[in-house]
């Protein structure tokens, strides 16, 4: 079916002759092929939004429908890869055209020569239907990938066999009770902007650890959840989104690199192999997924990348495993969306943005979570959703930071002052906020007493430090009450020794649950023997200038391996420098 | 094919409609011939069934409906590259304007270029010892980044600019470099400040300039940078040449770009900007960096001025989140006297981590940085509250963050134009000042190195 271009504007082209067509068909589009996608049909005529530059396309050129909706194609070679917005493999358009990206490239997604070695793990005569694991594939030294029955199919397996085989090679068959037969390959193609099935959503329960301090003693999120991350420019939204990346406790993470620079994404792709999880000792890169549409690439395709992303994840998930999405930024998918919309002539809403800004949003939110997947094994998969915002001028009155923050349980809001001072992470404790610290409380204290005590502690003495900043400011510090200035005290050993986590640092880049309890609870401890020691009339001078204070100031800096020793030395040592303080005083 | 159209049936500038064509593809480079021989450029923006939009790149006057032709030339905006270009200046379309004979170009390039694939890219991580301190021991450079700078009108970029140019260099290294000038719509001083500079140094043989001063068409501008940046491509990636890319200046580029958006009548983003401004600039400033298995490189130090001071105007705010990092000029310094006048604190490199560190600068480096950025920020805190409550009302520590802020500014920042420290001496005259504070409060230090570099004065 083949309908003739009329009109061309930008990326949005129009073409008559297309009455069998369905919206959100994805279409070739002239001689160099390019790829589309329908958006509206008036008549036979389609409005197509073109993912690649249309540069060179004019009226009578052809376009041809695929009469299929934009897929993805999902199997063995994810992991590891690098793909654009609409899933074509980066690493092979390079190997194909060079260090650019021409138009009109066909690339497979999942590389069609490769064979995998597939275990079969049903029989045949078993009876199954959609989301059964058929067989697994070693698709990196970290992750197992299941092979799964597409969801829709049920019947009983003819034959199944185990051996090498190409992604669309089946390797099984199913005879549903109607008699037909269905051929199921390791690869399931699935529309991007249908969300995969399952069989029930739970409340999030687990947190998700990130290595992360602030994250994880203030702000926690939980596995299943939804966070934002909202920031000025250089407030250092993509280091926060990196070290997610990199420390995350999750099974696989897909980073959507939506509309930002091109370097970052090289920074990913050339660290990440060499990194190693902390928990499998496998590099990271063998769990990670790369979705690159960059800011010069054009902007339809970014569009979509979040969507491709989301599906990508919804896959794994549908295994099993616990997945993580980054998307940095939503804010450059929306003005995507903003761009397309114009040049559609639609009503705009706020600030240009088109009235289902929010819709879009939320849908795209909504498919995270944690869910019993599909198949008779009730396994358990979940999504953690993560989004970087930027909003114009760092001023999050903005649509879509209010639209996100409508939906997030989690905000994680940047600071340009925290980031100036070289706070990082600059996540301001003040205005973030974590709605998952309830539902989370049971788990942390079963696994650490006291961790939410400590926690609750810490947020209390800063806030109070925030109030008591606007009293020094008028009247100075030394006519504060000798008790609130060593909370002004314990603030900064919070906001320095505590807080602050040099990314760069391999020593201070990943904190366990159990490095953060200990660290909070040496900075508390220290408080608490102050104030024992203030009430027994020791100086307060003094008290700050013991000579454990340093070593509290350099403890986060300590190895995985030396650090509860190491804490436990220090809260000896500042015990016995308090100690000489009060036994000082009495004396003279 | 050539096809040529008498049906011009609007023009207002610096759009036209031209009727009945056919064949006419989007992004087309198209000339319009005046009744009296004269040819102007134009570009195709929009082609509905048989009416095509076009967009003048000069001017529109003396353009009459009946009497013009338009004639569409089947291929899109294109510049004709070869190394004959060097030493050359051109006007924004990319002819040249120095008297000089034309170029005989190896090929031709279309001027927008391709996005680069991520994969090909290599991560920028040479150190470039600019000799400026504020950049090389703070907001460090690196070979293949792209780092503006933000000013204000009547602040000193033009000279911090060519400092850099001129000072700039990798250690260790004798690779050939050359230098793209791409003057936006800036006035004929401006633009001539810098090629003076360039000749006084002799840089100017290596140079290949782009001009469209103030008083040249405005849509024109749209053009130049692109101009540029296609030259600068094909030397850095198939010349092997280290190419340093300077545009000046990018809000003379943005305001241009929202001229077209209204003529077209588009729907407006923030303060008239179109919405697509960000993908636009994008498509500029994404064209620096290295590549997988290519010698050369572009670096890319792109100009603005922030209308109102504002750094949340949407121009520096655009720029701000595509390129890596900024340096933003202060004119509080300014009027302090203190040259070049750099902001530190909003300052910033992203590459700085990977260009750092032993057996790139010195191993001190990152954490230097690190603890001369919070203790300026302390200072800077401490003489905010000093001029509320008087000196009395300061600790001991905080008085010693004030003192050091003084000397810091006066010292590190304030250096003059024509100085060119080299890394060591910046790295050094950090721990200078750094030992005018507790050590206690050097936590972002590590032990080992205070022992190693802190001048021993103040260990007494």
């Amino acid at each position: 079916m083949s309908g003739t271009i009329t009109k061309v504007s930008g990326p949005l082209v129009v073409a008559t002759g297309l009455a069998d067509a369905n919206v959100s068909d994805v279409v070739r589009v002239g001689s160099q092929r390019l790829i589309g996608e329908i958006l509206q049909m008036k008549g036979d005529s389609a409005s197509i939004q073109v993912y690649e530059e249309t540069s060179g396309l004019g009226p009578g050129a052809q376009v041809e429908t695929t009469g299929t909706p934009l897929s993805v194609e999902l199997g063995p070679g994810l992991l590891t890869n690098i793909y654009d917005g609409i899933q074509r493999p980066l690493t092979e358009i390079r190997d194909a055209t060079g260090d650019t990206i021409a138009r009109g490239v066909e690339v497979a997604s999942l590389n069609r020569k490769k064979q995998w070695e597939f275990k079969a793990a049903a029989k045949a005569g078993d009876i199954v239907k959609g989301g059964d694991v058929l067989g697994t594939v070693q698709e990196t030294t970290a992750i197992l990938h299941k092979i799964m029955v597409p969801p829709g199919v049920a019947g009983v397996i003819q034959s199944i066999s185990g051996g090498k085989y190409t992604v669309d090679e089946p390797v099984a068959v199913v005879k549903d009770d109607k008699g037909g037969e269905h051929k199921v390959t390791m690869m399931q193609k699935w529309p991007v902007r249908v969300a995969r099935p399952y069989k029930h959503k739970y409340m999030p329960s687990r947190p998700m650890n990130s290595g992360q301090r602030v994250i994880d003693t203030l702000f926690p999120i939980a596995k299943g959840g939804t966070a934002a991350v909202p920031g000025p420019f250089g407030s250092g939204k993509t280091v926060v989104q990196h070290q997610l990346a990199k420390w995350s406790d999750v099974d696989i993470v897909v980073y959507i690199g939506c509309g930002e620079r091109g370097n970052e994404m090289t920074d990913v792709l050339m660290e990440f192999p060499e990194l190693k999880d902390p928990r499998s000792g496998e590099s990271l890169m063998q769990r990670t997924v790369l979705i690159a549409n960059t800011s010069d690439m054009p902007v339809a395709a970014r569009e979509a990348s979040i969507y491709t992303g989301i599906t990508i994840a919804e896959y794994f998930r549908d295994m099993g495993y616990d997945v993580a999405v980054l998307a940095d930024s939503t804010s450059r998918w929306a003005e995507a969306l903003r761009e397309m919309s114009g040049r559609l002539e639609e009503m705009p809403g706020e600030e240009g943005y088109p009235a289902y800004l929010a819709s879009r949003l939320a849908q795209y939110y909504e498919r995270a979570g944690v869910v019993e997947c599909l198949g008779s094994d009730s396994r358990q998969g979940s999504i953690t959703a993560i989004g970087a915002v930027s909003p114009p001028g760092g001023d999050t009155s903005e649509p879509v930071s209010q639209s996100t923050m409508r939906i997030v349980k989690v905000f994680w809001g940047l600071d340009s002052s925290l980031a100036y001072a070289r706070h990082f992470p600059a996540i301001n404790w003040l205005t973030s906020y974590s709605l998952y610290v309830d539902t989370l409380k049971d788990w942390y204290d079963e696994q650490f007493p006291g961790f939410m005590a400590l926690r609750d502690k810490a947020m209390a003495i800063l806030q109070e430090e925030e109030s008591l900043n606007e009293i020094v400011k008028l009247v100075g510090r030394d006519s504060l009450s000798d008790a609130d200035q060593m909370t002004l005290e314990t603030a900064k050993m919070l906001r320095e020794d505590f807080l602050q986590q040099n990314a760069f640092v391999d020593e201070d880049a990943y904190s366990s649950y159990d490095k953060q309890f200990r660290l909070l609870g040496l900075i508390i401890r220290y408080d608490e023997l102050c104030r024992q020691a203030m009430a027994k009339g020791a100086d307060l001078n003094g008290l700050f200038a013991i000579p454990s204070r340093e070593r509290v100031g350099r403890a986060k800096m300590v190895a995985p391996d030396k650090y509860a020793a190491e804490y436990a030395d220090i809260e000896k040592a500042m015990k016995d420098d308090i100690q000489k303080l009060t036994a000082g005083g009495e004396d003279q | 094919m050539i096809r040529e159209y008498q049906t011009i049936s609007e023009i207002a500038s610096p759009l036209m409609m031209v009727r009945g064509v056919e064949g006419v593809t989007y992004d087309e480079l198209a000339e319009i011939e005046l009744p009296h021989g004269e040819k102007r450029r134009c570009k195709v923006l929009e082609v509905d069934g048989d009416v095509a939009v076009v967009q003048l790149f000069e001017s529109a006057q003396g353009i009459n409906l009946a009497g013009s032709k338009v004639r569409f030339l089947g291929h899109p905006l294109r510049l004709g590259v070869s190394e004959d270009m060097l030493g050359r200046v051109f006007n924004g379309m990319g002819e040249p304007i120095d008297g000089g004979p034309a170029i005989l170009p190896e090929k031709y390039e279309d001027i927008n270029g391709l996005p680069m694939n991520p994969s090909a890219r290599a991560y920028p991580a040479e150190f470039i010892q600019t000799g400026v301190s504020t950049i090389d021991g703070l907001n460090t450079l690196v070979r293949g980044q792209k780092l503006p700078i933000f000013s204000c009108s009547g602040l000193p970029h033009a000279a911090l600019a060519a400092q850099i140019a001129r000072q700039a260099r990798v250690l260790g290294t004798d690779e050939s470099f050359a230098v793209v000038f791409a003057a936006i719509g800036i006035t004929f001083e401006e633009s001539e400040y810098f090629i003076n500079d360039f000749r006084r140094t002799g840089a100017i043989d290596r140079t290949v300039v782009f001009s469209n001063l103030a008083n040249d068409p405005a849509v024109e501008r749209i053009s130049t940078p692109r101009m540029a940046l296609t030259a600068a491509e094909y030397l850095a990636f198939e010349k092997d040449m280290h190419v340093l890319v300077i545009l000046t200046d990018i809000t003379n580029y943005a305001e241009a770009l929202r001229e077209v958006s209204a003529a077209k009548k588009e729907v407006p983003g923030r303060r008239g900007y179109p919405g697509y401004m960000y993908t636009d600039l994008a498509t500029l400033y994404e064209r620096a960096g290295r590549r997988i298995g290519k010698k050369g490189s572009i670096t890319m130090i792109p100009i603005l001025t922030m209308p109102e001071d504002d750094k949340t105007h949407p121009i520096p705010d655009l720029t701000g989140y595509i390129t890596e990092g900024q340096i933003i000029l202060s004119r509080e310094l300014h009027r302090k006297g203190i040259v070049p006048p750099v902001d530190v604190l909003p300052s910033l490199s992203r590459l700085k981590d990977k260009g750092v560190g032993e057996g790139r600068t010195r191993e001190d480096h990152a954490g230097t940085m690190n603890q001369l950025f919070s203790a300026y920020a302390a200072g800077k805190e401490a003489k905010e509250l000093m001029t509320i409550l008087g000196e009395a009302a300061l600790s001991e520590t905080d008085k010693k963050f004030a003192k050091f802020a003084d000397e810091f500014e006066q010292r590190y920042v304030n250096q003059g134009n024509q100085t060119n420290r080299s890394i060591i001496e910046t790295l050094d005259l950090g721990w200078e000042l750094l030992s005018l504070l507790p050590r206690s409060e050097l936590k972002r230090l590590k032990v080992e190195q205070i022992e190693k570099y802190m001048p021993k004065k103040a260990e007494e």
